[in-house]
């Protein structure tokens, strides 16, 4: 095992986001200043930047998804890159062939980045690897969610809309609310707020959907878990929603959609007990009546539409640092 | 040929004997030590200064993959690492394709494997047809072919009534059980410790109940059928601590733990290394520390290699879909000699733990350097390094965690019924 972070060159520079644990926080401190200038793009009538002009960004997604395929396709393109979308569940994967088989042909097509989803945790650390090992390191990799373990970018944004309401980490109470176990979303989360030197970072949920040792996730320093929605919510600053998938009801992890909302699903009256000023995130796509209430989805305390908007900059701004721009 | 190894260290814990001794062969067993017997002519000498002289490995589960998976590995490939590994005698789980569930099958591999230069080869046939846990095999036909034990390698028998009636039937003719314990249903998708590692990296968990729950079933029905059983590859502190209670009270049961066991834990899996994807799966530090210091005080009755050579196809995968297992005939020996160092061991007891103890385990005359017993020798150099790389190894598979480890203890000669079979 090597003591570098393989998204890491060995002048400690990112070649690749892999993961937020182990990201070090000059870094992603670094993408967050680096987001601000783009989001000021959007609102230019000319909606790009020459950053990464003649550069290839192929969108690798071996697990369907749309909306975040489309929000890495606009921030290349806004950057003036070729952007190539393959959906590789439906095509050779499907045809017997490896991954890094196709990881193989797609770099021979000059490729300068990948960005990948996959259904396997840890899958764009072998492509990483693999690039490694092949003289490929030239192109970088960015894990647009990978299994259950990492999806950075989205951790990334949901820091940048956090500083852009609370200003800085440093006196928050923030809680993570839902199926941990599965989420992607809430081990980046989890990690970027440690590094961000956030004092008390909660974990609420049923003990189905928490990890055996979710209070060790975030590092040594340990998190707190609740099983009480109500307490674990009592004076926070940023409730962090996680998205609850329907098959959650399969396997024995919980009896009913409706016995969930009843226990953790976000309601006007579970939210008073944060502070008057806390923000309410969502990933998306939200389940409406499962994790959260309209009432609360739609009410002034969501910021769920500006993390939407947010996460173009933040991912522009990753594509660029990793350019060397 | 007469065979006569001077100058070298002898250690063979069965006799209790560790001292500067010689060895002389002849016939093919061991004709004197330490003293040259009547009429004594060496048609070859051995130079084994600076060496150790110890009775040839003992190694109770090595997958050859012959029959079914030769892509991965053939009987040559899989007896020439047995021999650079000073491996002489070796027990093969019946997880082949097909498995071992039939005479004609145990026969052709006891066939094969009867070339003079091979290790000798004892099958554990399959308990259930096609390893399948519903119909028991022809287990006194198994025997005859060759068998030595009955197991189901690391497939659970589901159904507990099937479980007890093949122990029953076993123990009819005094077959022991080889059976690792882990419950399917808990071990479901799990793909590592279910602990720190696990919960942070995303991967599918394996709890240490899923071993203790097992283990409790297999230790009531071997109480109530009196079925001699081993348990294979003990992962845990708390399933340990239940087979120690078990003997205790005087059920009879052995174990064993695989040597990746001892020294590596969930922390090696590091960010996805799909060679540390083992089955059972590396555990927590604690666990590892109690399996050291279980196999010292004998509480664990043997070490193995759990040889599970895995094409590089299999490898190249991301963690949840790499096949499990690692490559160990080579590494065995300086596995064993490293876990002794940093335990601070005498030399005997750990070359006790890879020779008589396994061999008893087994019941095979092997294992051990008392005069007339056959000439299965291991002769090394503890001193000397090795740098653990995919060229050095024999073995097709060249998976395993040790990747350019440098390890000390290099084999110089094994005999196989005293015949230099490497070196």
């Amino acid at each position: 095992m090597s003591a570098i972070h393989p998204q890491l060159n060995a002048r400690g520079e990112l070649q690749h986001l892999l993961s937020l644990d182990g990201l070090p926080r000059d870094i992603l401190t670094r993408i967050l200043d680096l987001a601000t200038p783009f989001t000021e793009v959007a609102e230019r009538e000319v909606k790009k930047v020459p950053l990464l002009r003649g550069k290839s960004v192929f969108n690798l997604f071996f697990e369907n998804s749309t909306r975040t395929r489309t929000t890495f396709e606009i921030a290349a393109k806004r950057l003036s890159a070729d952007v190539i979308n393959l959906n590789i569940s439906t095509s050779s994967t499907a045809k017997g062939e490896t991954l890094l088989d196709t990881v193989d042909n797609l770099a021979a097509m000059q490729a300068d980045m990948f960005v990948v989803r996959h259904a396997a945790s840890g899958a764009p650390y072998l492509i990483a690897r693999h690039l490694a090992a092949t003289g490929g390191d030239h192109i970088h990799v960015i894990n647009a969610g990978d299994g259950r373990h990492a999806h950075p970018t989205q951790g990334l944004l949901d820091m940048y809309t956090i500083r852009h309401y609370k200003q800085d980490f440093e006196n928050l109470t923030v809680a993570v609310v839902g199926d941990v176990l599965h989420s992607r979303v809430a081990r980046s989360q989890l990690h970027a707020l440690a590094t961000l030197g956030v004092p008390e970072i909660r974990v609420i949920g049923p003990k189905t959907l928490l990890p055996t040792m979710v209070d060790r996730i975030a590092g040594p320093r340990g998190l707190r878990v609740f099983h009480d929605m109500r307490e674990g919510l009592r004076d926070v600053d940023v409730v962090m929603m996680l998205r609850l998938q329907n098959e959650r009801m399969q396997g024995a992890l919980l009896p009913s959609p409706q016995e969930y909302f009843k226990s953790y699903g976000l309601t006007p009256e579970k939210l008073a007990m944060a502070k008057s000023d806390a923000i309410v995130m969502h990933p998306g796509p939200m389940n409406r009546g499962v994790e959260i209430d309209s009432a609360v989805a739609d009410g002034g305390q969501a910021v769920i539409l500006p993390q939407v908007t947010f996460g173009i900059a933040v991912r522009m701004a990753v594509m660029a640092l990793l350019a060397g721009a | 040929m007469n065979i006569r190894i001077k100058n070298g260290r002898l250690v063979d814990p069965a006799n209790g004997a560790d001292r500067r001794a010689d060895v002389f062969i002849a016939q093919g067993r061991i004709a004197g030590v330490g003293e040259c017997p009547a009429g004594f002519t060496a048609t070859r000498t051995l130079d084994a200064a600076g060496c150790v002289v110890c009775p040839g490995l003992v190694d109770l589960s090595a997958r050859l993959r012959e029959p079914g998976f030769e892509y991965r590995a053939t009987l040559e490939s899989e007896m020439a690492a047995a021999a650079a590994g000073g491996v002489t005698s070796l027990a093969c789980p019946p997880d082949t394709d097909p498995p071992l569930d039939e005479p004609g099958l145990v026969e052709m591999l006891k066939h094969r494997a009867r070339l003079p230069e091979f290790a000798k080869v004892y099958p554990i046939g399959a308990l259930t047809e096609k390893l399948e846990g519903k119909r028991l095999t022809e287990m006194a036909e198994l025997a005859e072919a060759g068998c030595v034990a009955f197991g189901q390698a690391n497939i659970p028998v589901v159904d507990t009534q099937v479980l007890q009636r093949a122990m029953q039937y076993a123990s009819t003719f005094g077959f022991p059980v080889w059976l690792q314990a882990q419950d399917p249903y808990l071990a479901r998708n799990g793909v590592a410790h279910d602990g720190e590692v696990a919960s942070r990296l995303g991967l599918g968990g394996i709890p240490v109940v899923a071993e203790t729950i097992a283990l409790a079933g297999i230790l009531h029905l071997a109480q109530a059928t009196g079925a001699r059983v081993h348990l294979t590859r003990i992962s845990s502190a708390a399933g340990l601590e239940m087979v120690a209670a078990a003997r205790a009270a005087g059920i009879q049961v052995t174990c064993d733990v695989a040597v990746h066991h001892l020294h590596l834990s969930e922390g090696d899996i590091g960010w996805f290394d799909p060679h540390a994807r083992l089955d059972p799966p590396l555990r927590s530090l604690a666990d590892r520390d109690a399996l050291r210091q279980g196999l010292a005080s004998g509480a664990i009755d043997a070490l193995c290699s759990d040889h599970t050579p895995v094409d590089d196809d299999a490898k190249l995968v991301p963690f949840a879909e790499a096949e499990s297992g690692a490559t160990g005939l080579e590494l065995l020996l300086p596995l064993t000699l490293r876990w002794a160092a940093e335990m601070e061991l005498p030399l005997s007891t750990a070359i006790a733990r890879v020779t008589c103890d396994p061999a008893r385990i087994l019941g095979i005359a092997a294992g051990t350097l008392s005069v007339g017993a056959p000439a299965d020798v291991c002769v090394f150099d503890p001193a000397a390094q090795v740098t653990v790389s995919r060229e050095h190894l024999r073995s097709q598979g060249k998976n395993t965690p040790f990747l350019g480890a440098s390890l000390a203890g290099r084999v110089r000669w094994t005999l196989v019924d005293g015949v230099p079979v490497f070196g």
